[in-house]
């Protein structure tokens, strides 16, 4: 029997104080989740490795941990980013979809649809998955205008780069409301919530 | 009156986490509160730890608020709408102690406020979490005592029972009876318990705009309602809902509006009624406002003498 050893020095820094820097990206988080469509910064987060947005990186160094099984992106095999987040977060790995907590989507193109995902129990919808799904920017693509609780009457975004047929995906997801997964989009340092009960109209469309 | 605290962040003699709760149980609540935010008025099981409260002195509100909090709130807690009630002051005490936040009795100000069975007076806004301290949060407790049984009604959207019961509070007192606790329906898919608030608040949880977080420690659930979030409160075409109204005024400030509290002042039965959201009433005197009985001394000293022998 033999265990691997890590590489240390491979492995770049998280958060200097993690208790504070959590607690600050979480309240963001938070009200982003309540307020979809809003827009936030984290421009203080650390780097994440290649691969991986520093927004992406500041949600699982906050919420992920031995509990949570994440689902990472075959792009994000054996790099440097997996192996950040094992470190940090000690967060076990799956290739099933199916049974992940949280996802993480860098690749766009090849992005498995949202209903490959946990979608939630009848009972306990709460256990589908949170996908975080990188995109190239949350500004200047098409608008959209978006619609459903925490949002006073409508607010349009405009995210670059969506996997295809996303709109459709998130529109089949809304409409099997209490099941259905809830999507963080994130690029760059940016980050906005999409969550299960968001109603998306392509504008003009 | 905000009271700073110095930072001493993680001090060594300090011998427990910031905000007390371990991160490992902070991060377990904030995934329960995402999760709450996504499906508005569904309870999420989360693994409520043991709090330096006993039950029922609001365990669950403390885990929400020490899971959220930050050196930069403003803190405000309080007890049946005071801030001065020895569990709002304990409890403010304790995160003023633990989280080394500014606390305050300003609904205005403060950026995180628990509750324990009110709604502030004050419309509240953005940038504002209301947090509640909830005793039983399952609406149809009352009606199914069996966990597996309520988890199906809400899964299959099952209320029926909830209808005949206000039916035969109706046919038995000729009104709904219910006036504290009075059940919710939320974005018209889950029934929630809005906490034991007086039906009075249960129309400012419609379309609030702060985030109502609700924490219940015993029963270990978390929900939530987020902002601009339709809430209605259950009633029948020919019994519409209604809210308490008082042909009294608050005896000190003389508000016509608010909540207010019957304060029994002697055994002859003297009685007045005030403000139950005290910085609400202490507001409008200092805006000079006055009621009938603006200057009675209701402070401690008094109400502590001996009568005269």
């Amino acid at each position: 029997m033999s265990v691997a050893t890590l590489d240390l020095s491979r492995i770049a820094p998280a958060f200097a104080d993690p208790v504070r820097e959590s607690q600050a990206v979480f309240r963001e988080v938070m009200e982003c989740m309540a307020r979809p469509g809003r827009i936030t910064r984290f421009d203080r987060a650390p780097d994440a490795p290649n691969g991986l947005s520093k927004a992406a990186g500041a949600v699982a160094l906050t919420l992920f941990d031995f509990e949570t099984l994440v689902w990472l992106d075959p792009a994000l095999a054996d790099s440097e980013a997996e192996a950040w987040l094992r470190f940090h977060c000690g967060c076990p790995l799956t290739t099933k979809a199916q049974e992940a907590a949280f996802a993480i989507v860098t690749d766009a193109a090849k992005a498995p649809n949202l209903a490959a995902f946990s979608q939630g129990d009848a009972k306990y919808p709460d256990r589908s998955t949170t996908v975080i799904l990188q995109v190239a920017s949350l500004e200047g693509g098409p608008t959209v205008t978006l619609s459903g609780p925490g949002i006073q009457t409508t607010t349009d975004i405009a995210p670059q780069g969506l996997p295809q047929d996303f709109w459709t995906q998130i529109e089949t997801n809304q409409a099997q409301f209490q099941f259905g997964v809830d999507v963080l989009l994130v690029a760059g340092d940016q980050l906005l919530a999409l969550p299960r009960t968001t109603t998306a109209q392509i504008k003009g469309g | 009156m905000s009271t700073p605290v110095p930072a001493r962040a993680n001090a060594p003699e300090r011998y427990y986490n910031y905000a007390y709760l371990d991160e490992q149980t902070k991060r377990m609540i904030r995934r329960s509160i995402l999760k709450a935010l996504a499906i508005p008025g569904y309870q999420v099981p989360f693994g409520s730890r043991e709090m330096p409260v006993p039950y029922g002195w609001g365990t669950g509100g403390i885990q929400l608020t020490a899971a959220i909090i930050g050196p930069d709130d403003v803190y405000k807690c309080i007890d049946q709408g005071a801030d001065d009630t020895t569990n709002a002051v304990s409890i403010r005490r304790f995160f003023a102690n633990v989280a080394d936040v500014a606390t305050t009795e300003d609904t205005g100000e403060a950026t995180i406020i628990q509750t324990r069975h009110r709604i502030p007076e004050k419309p509240l806004k953005a940038g504002q979490v209301l947090i509640y301290q909830v005793p039983q949060p399952e609406p149809l407790r009352g009606l199914e005592a069996r966990e597996t049984e309520t988890r199906a009604m809400h899964a299959y959207e099952e209320y029926g029972l909830q209808y005949v019961s206000l039916y035969e509070n109706i046919s038995a007192y000729g009104r709904i009876a219910a006036t504290a606790g009075y059940p919710v329906m939320v974005e018209e898919r889950y029934l929630m318990s809005p906490s034991p608030i007086p039906k009075f608040d249960n129309p400012k949880m419609a379309q609030n705009e702060a985030v109502m977080l609700f924490g219940a420690g015993r029963e270990k659930r978390i929900y939530a309602v987020p902002p601009f979030t339709r809430v209605r409160s259950l009633d029948f075409e020919d019994y519409p809902f209604e809210t308490q109204t008082w042909e009294e005024t608050c005896a000190l400030c003389g508000a016509k509006d608010s909540y207010l509290d019957e304060v029994i002042l002697d055994d002859a039965g003297d009685k007045m009624f005030v403000c139950s959201d005290s910085h609400h009433c202490a507001e409008r005197r200092a805006a000079g406002h006055v009621g009938p009985m603006a200057g009675h001394t209701l402070d401690q000293d008094a109400a502590l003498q001996e009568p005269a022998q």
